[in-house]
């Protein structure tokens, strides 16, 4: 396409302008990604030069280390504990010693039956003394793979220290030779409140998230190649193997497994995408310009009592969720309050199928969502509005721009720049509420045409939500939600990468501060 | 004369539209205030357990709270306020060792870090529940023990929510630390003497958000608890009272509830509400 400068730009009517933006932004999604794929590219060519280097120097510090140095590469911390850094050199020693301890006791077990997770099932057998058959267990294919994902933590995690050890002893033979002094143990346990501040700081939360969000990840990624489920589950039934791409091919099946009538797992599959992103969609935007909207009402010079409109509307996100959610939900059933007034009042004679009619619960929903998210969203605008400067307003009125200009010229880019970093994050928040989903509507009303799909599919189901069924039901096929799992992942991160780079604010964050 | 008129006609025009605003400034809080009175009236209603369609009760009285008692409510209450008490002390010092060390300190591995948690956050949550749930069912911390598990996980993860604070410790001026480190002090000396009175809005707003989590958090809790009463936090056990064969005898005893436990935490949150909206406003949005 034709890329214009800023005086042509300018000199476009307004409908050439639109034009020219679309194309340029749907221009941009493509080269976008493929930005960031030959981002990636280089990234790995770099590493793998860099990796060359540090191998290299490894090397090189083997051959011409002396035999402290040596020793070191196997016998790890020795250099260190020889040239009188005892503290450091005791705590790789350590680790050296607990690696191995580990991997000899346990570790290899698990390393060696983690390409098969396990290779005898429970079996029945006949116990002699009880005169029944009882089941014996044997491998357990869960802990196999919990275990075997865990180890290769710990053995990267060694490798490292490995390395980091026999840098620390080609650069401390180095200062050594220079006639400088070491870092003592003091000076390394100082250093832990100083200038390794940062270490100390984020050893803990760091072990939090990879053993309790990292770890449980990549578990997960892993059980989408794996057959695991209710009927599978590793231990007191039947193991479960890897399975590779088989359960993709699942999700993604044109035909219906289901009975007459029903649709293929695609179309399901399709379907959910679809209404999660409309959601995702109007939950953000109508919050979003609501909210400002009441935030720009309430902060309107002449409105009086404005401490007094933002308390009653803040109260309503102290309230938890659930009390306010399941409360609504059950005030719009069937036979709830508003059908009941409606029909003493004699407005309607029949109930309003506010959760029974797809098209209703959908709607219904999304209202009942702006309804929650527009105080928090009243929030978070309000200081940002406050922040505009306000001579842009008054030179504006002077040159005789009416409200509704003032708001398109200089409120909304203003906003739109300040929030777009939150508007996307709300936006993937979006497609993951789960709560909001699942205490209203439960996913109902039922999708009959979707029975050939896992989890009792209904019409206000997000991915999410169909996710969280899957796995609860009685069949629990885990694999198939963790393929789900992967995917809502792959449109989360397709849409931020787009969004990331077409957003002017997020792209330097130095800038901002 | 003609400019007076001119002025005459903007100020009624200014005051027909603060009119309208008025009147839509009304109907929003009434629309955003009914339901909770709704809820407070059926608590006091007495006449019938199930929802009727008409919101002032005709017979006024305590039945509900008296049922309440009686219930494992009060098990639900206090495991709930263990959790809450826990992460709200425990949360505060892994999210805020986190933030500040992302927001003050320039070290290698600092952008790859926070790109890695960016895309990790990518994933559903939801999805690592079934492992969590083993394992803290290996550990022997699942059903009636669930509130060690379940402060467990909370805490450990939490590490993740690191954006509101980073942005508001963002906002401090770095020419402070910079100032005290020229005058000797060490990175710990900084924090704790310079940052931490600094970032008094934003510690107050990470100890409510991690107070007033607990309250709600429904699915993990429900998946931990797996049918054991004793285990249920308040969303889970109140979740158990409106299913279908439960609802018409526990409906208004849900109301009840309701009240009990969005009291306590509705006049915490408006004493501080002043931290909640700095926090928001000043972190949230830089992200």
């Amino acid at each position: 396409m034709k890329r214009y400068s800023d005086m042509e730009y300018l000199r476009l009517s307004k409908w050439q302008k639109f034009v020219y933006k679309l194309v340029s932004f749907l221009v941009g999604i493509p080269l976008g990604i493929g930005h960031f794929f030959a981002k990636i590219g280089s990234a790995i060519k770099n590493g793998c030069v860099k990796f060359g280097g540090e191998c290299k120097e490894i090397a090189v510090g083997f051959v011409h280390g002396d035999w402290k140095t040596k020793i070191s590469y196997v016998v790890m911390g020795f250099g260190n504990i020889a040239r009188g850094q005892v503290l450091r050199g005791l705590l790789f020693l350590l680790f050296e010693a607990v690696f191995i301890f580990y991997m000899i006791t346990t570790g290899g077990y698990w390393m060696s039956m983690l390409p098969s997770l396990g290779k005898q099932g429970p079996e029945s057998v006949y116990n002699p003394v009880l005169d029944t058959n009882t089941t014996v267990y044997h491998d357990n294919s869960f802990k196999i793979l919990l275990y075997g994902v865990l180890t290769m933590f710990f053995i990267v995690a060694f490798v490292y220290t490995w390395w980091v050890n026999v840098k620390q002893n080609i650069i401390a033979e180095k200062i050594v030779k220079s006639g400088k002094k070491l870092r003592s143990g003091k000076d390394d346990l100082r250093s832990l409140v100083d200038d390794q501040f940062h270490k100390t700081l984020l050893a803990l939360p760091m072990l939090g998230i990879v053993m309790f969000t990292v770890l449980p990840i990549v578990f997960m990624v892993l059980v989408a190649f794996t057959n695991y489920d209710g009927s599978h589950n590793g231990y007191s039934n039947a193991l479960f193997t890897w399975v590779g791409f088989k359960n993709f091919g699942t999700l993604f099946s044109w035909t219906s497994t289901g009975a007459a009538g029903t649709q293929s797992y695609s179309a399901t599959f399709g379907e959910i995408l679809v209404w999660t992103l409309m959601w995702a969609f109007f939950a953000t935007f109508t919050n979003y310009f609501m909210g400002m909207g009441v935030a720009m009402a309430i902060n309107k010079k002449g409105i009086r009592l404005k401490k007094m409109w933002r308390t009653i509307l803040v109260m309503t996100v102290a309230i938890p969720q659930f009390i306010s959610l399941l409360y609504v939900s059950k005030m719009f059933a069937q036979n709830g309050l508003i059908n009941q007034m409606l029909q003493g009042l004699g407005w309607i004679k029949s109930p309003l199928p506010f959760w029974d009619d797809p098209i209703w619960a959908r709607v219904t929903v999304i209202i009942i969502n702006i309804w929650i998210g527009i105080p928090y969203l009243m929030l978070i605008t309000t200081g940002i509005l406050m922040n505009i400067p306000a001579d842009l307003y008054e030179s504006a009125k002077i040159d005789g721009a009416n409200g509704w200009q003032q708001f398109r010229k200089i409120t909304l880019p203003y906003m739109l720049f300040i929030t777009g970093p939150y508007l996307l994050t709300s936006f993937t928040g979006n497609m993951n509420n789960f709560n909001v989903i699942y205490l209203l509507t439960g996913g109902g009303p039922t999708n009959a045409a979707a029975s050939g799909a896992a989890g009792s599919v209904g019409y206000t189901d997000l991915l999410i939500t169909w996710l969280f069924k899957i796995t609860t039901g009685s069949e629990s096929q885990y694999y198939l939600a963790s393929v789900i799992g992967i995917m809502v992942f792959v449109v989360v991160a397709l849409i931020s990468l787009v969004v990331y780079n077409v957003l002017p604010s997020i792209k330097n964050e130095e800038d901002f501060q | 004369m003609n400019n007076q008129k001119r002025h005459m006609g903007l100020k009624a025009a200014n005051r027909l539209s603060n009119t309208i605003i008025y009147i839509i400034l009304i109907i929003i809080s009434v629309i955003w205030l009914l339901p909770f009175i709704f809820i407070v009236f059926q608590s006091f209603r007495v006449e019938s357990t199930w929802q009727v369609g008409y919101v002032i009760p005709q017979q006024w009285g305590l039945q509900n709270y008296i049922n309440l008692w009686n219930s494992d409510f009060k098990r639900w209450y206090l495991n709930t306020f263990i959790i809450a008490l826990a992460s709200a002390v425990l949360v505060t010092v892994i999210q805020l060792c986190m933030s500040y060390t992302l927001s003050r300190f320039r070290f290698k591995a600092r952008g790859p870090l926070m790109r890695f948690m960016l895309i990790l956050g990518m994933f559903p949550g939801m999805l690592t529940m079934i492992i969590l749930y083993r394992v803290l069912a290996d550990l022997g911390l699942t059903q009636a023990n669930a509130v060690p598990g379940l402060i467990l996980v909370g805490v450990a993860s939490s590490g993740m929510g690191y954006y509101v604070s980073k942005g508001f410790f963002d906002t401090i001026p770095k020419s402070l630390d910079e100032a005290a480190r020229v005058d000797g002090a060490t990175r710990f000396q900084v924090l704790y003497k310079i940052i931490l009175p600094l970032a008094k809005p934003i510690v107050i707003y990470t100890i409510l958000t991690a107070f007033m989590g607990p309250w709600g958090d429904f699915v993990f809790a429900r998946y931990v608890a797996m049918g054991t009463s004793a285990g249920y936090n308040v969303a889970v056990g109140m979740y158990s009272w409106l299913t279908n064969d439960q609802i018409s005898n526990w409906y208004t005893t849900f109301c009840a509830g309701g009240v009990i436990v969005a009291l306590p935490v509705t006049i915490l949150f408006l004493c501080l509400q002043k931290y909640y909206v700095e926090g928001v406003t000043g972190g949230a949005v830089k992200g």
